[in-house]
């Protein structure tokens, strides 16, 4: 019997939700860490049971916790991020120079194949890497040495590096990106990266099509077709056919083409996924109604979703990193919102639940998809 | 033995009650207590003290007979009553937030 099993980080511990195949009745657990920031949890594509967390704290800094079983039970493992050599500096929101300083992590990826190695995005902007189940961490500082690393500046939510994406077909390739360095690429395993953002447009930023300084806030891909990227950036919803050397918009429709997730159905790539949000400077949807917006074409012409949502009065936001989808047929697609919330669809958008209503605001949603 | 006292977080984070003892080698300062405690609780490395610098995370205060203790030296000796074990050096998070 199949299953999936999502699991929510939010500013105050984090929760597992779990059903079976049909996606209607949900088990609720947590929450775990109670008081902690859990800004992202997931598991490993090689070992299901094998879930890592981030743990973070205001005053306590970062905490990294692993599961063996599933997320019944967790232990700590390593917290140490230092960065690789001399730190250097960045640019601060000044434009002065900034020491580099370790924040939390942002984003875990676990390795596709070993369910030892995950990799790590975090704050200031950086890629970390375990081999050893989380022990320890080593920087992979070619990113952060790159020749434009001492240029970056952080965005209003600091310098985050939020997406890493690992190629399914080519080991040695990789993705991050960077909220407001902009997106990199890998072809070696993470020893040197290149912006890929030509195509990008951002009139924020001094040169609007500069190299680097894009507000990336999420890239996603299909696994079948890994060279096909779709970024949710500050404005623009954009394409690449390339990996990422060059972009164009698809933002067609949209009533607005500022957000921050996005995802594909797992079941067809071409099928995109979306949540506007008014504008930068107000963070919940336009006209107080909370609406997915669906592309069937890979961008441009988009329908909003709406069954089972709220469609009035609602202004939540829904975080870069809260949105995710199983691998079932129908694909089911989960978001959760700052208000607490955490919808699903069993039906790819077709229609929404509210599996749990009034949580602690949501920071992130992964699901695994269990057999 | 020292007396560390510990705020909840920390007290869920190593599995402990909300006070623990630690021996010091030597002479006590603040910095041999958080290395003891560290020894003693592994998990607590980083809650304290930053990893890279080892400087004070700026939410956490040390407070010795009712003083606040956390801007002096890292290497300031303990005074008998800590020592001794008469009172406790406490680890407090900071009141921030609202």
């Amino acid at each position: 019997m199949s299953g999936v099993r999502v699991l929510v980080g939010t500013r105050k511990g984090a929760f597992i939700l779990t059903s079976d195949g049909k996606r209607e009745k949900w088990q609720v657990a947590g929450p775990h860490f109670g008081g902690w920031e859990m800004y992202h949890l997931k598991g490993s594509p090689a070992d299901p049971n094998r879930i890592y967390a981030s743990q973070t704290s205001g005053w306590f800094g970062q905490q990294m916790q692993r599961s063996d079983d599933g997320g019944v039970t967790w232990q700590p493992v390593g917290n140490k991020f230092v960065y690789e050599g001399e730190t250097g500096t960045h640019q601060w929101y000044d434009g002065k120079p900034h020491p580099w300083e370790f924040k939390r992590v942002w984003h875990l990826e676990p390795s596709l194949t070993d369910p030892d190695t995950v990799y790590a995005g975090v704050e200031d902007a950086a890629i970390f890497r375990t081999t050893d189940g989380g022990a320890t961490w080593t920087e992979m500082a070619g990113l952060r040495n790159h020749s434009t690393g001492n240029k970056w500046q952080p965005g209003a939510g600091g310098m985050c590096l939020h997406t890493i994406l690992l190629d399914p077909q080519n080991p040695a390739r990789m993705w991050v990106a960077i909220s407001a360095a902009g997106a990199f690429r890998s072809d070696d395993g993470g020893c040197t990266w290149k912006p890929i953002t030509k195509g990008l447009h951002s009139q924020y930023i001094p040169d609007p099509t500069a190299e680097i300084g894009h507000c990336v806030h999420r890239i996603a891909s299909h696994r079948s077709k890994p060279d096909v990227l779709f970024m949710q950036k500050h404005w623009d919803v954009m394409r690449s056919d390339d990996a990422g050397d060059n972009w164009y918009e698809i933002s067609g429709n949209l009533p607005t083409d500022f957000g921050f997730v996005i995802d594909v159905n797992t079941n067809q790539p071409e099928t995109v996924y979306v949540v506007p949000i008014k504008s930068d400077g107000e963070h919940y949807p336009p006209e107080g109604k909370l609406r997915v917006y669906r592309s069937r074409s890979g961008g441009n012409e988009w329908e909003p979703l709406t069954k089972g949502l709220p469609q009035q009065d609602c202004y939540v936001n829904v975080l870069r990193d809260a949105m995710a989808v199983d691998s079932l047929d129908k694909c089911g697609v989960y978001f959760g919102t700052t208000g607490g919330q955490v919808y699903s669809s069993a039906d790819g958008g077709d229609s929404w639940n509210a599996i749990v209503h009034d949580l602690p605001a949501v920071l992130s949603v992964e699901v695994q998809t269990l057999s | 033995m020292i007396r560390v006292m510990l705020p909840a977080h920390l007290r869920n984070l190593a599995n402990t009650g909300s006070e623990v003892t630690v021996a010091i080698q030597g002479q006590a300062t603040i910095a041999s207590v958080l290395d003891a405690l560290e020894n003693q609780y592994p998990v607590l490395r980083g809650t304290l003290r930053d990893y890279a610098t080892q400087e004070r995370r700026a939410f956490v205060r040390f407070f010795v007979c009712s003083e606040d203790w956390s801007h002096l030296p890292a290497g300031t000796p303990l005074p008998d009553e800590i020592t001794s074990g008469k009172e406790p050096f406490m680890v407090i998070g900071a009141i921030a937030g609202g």
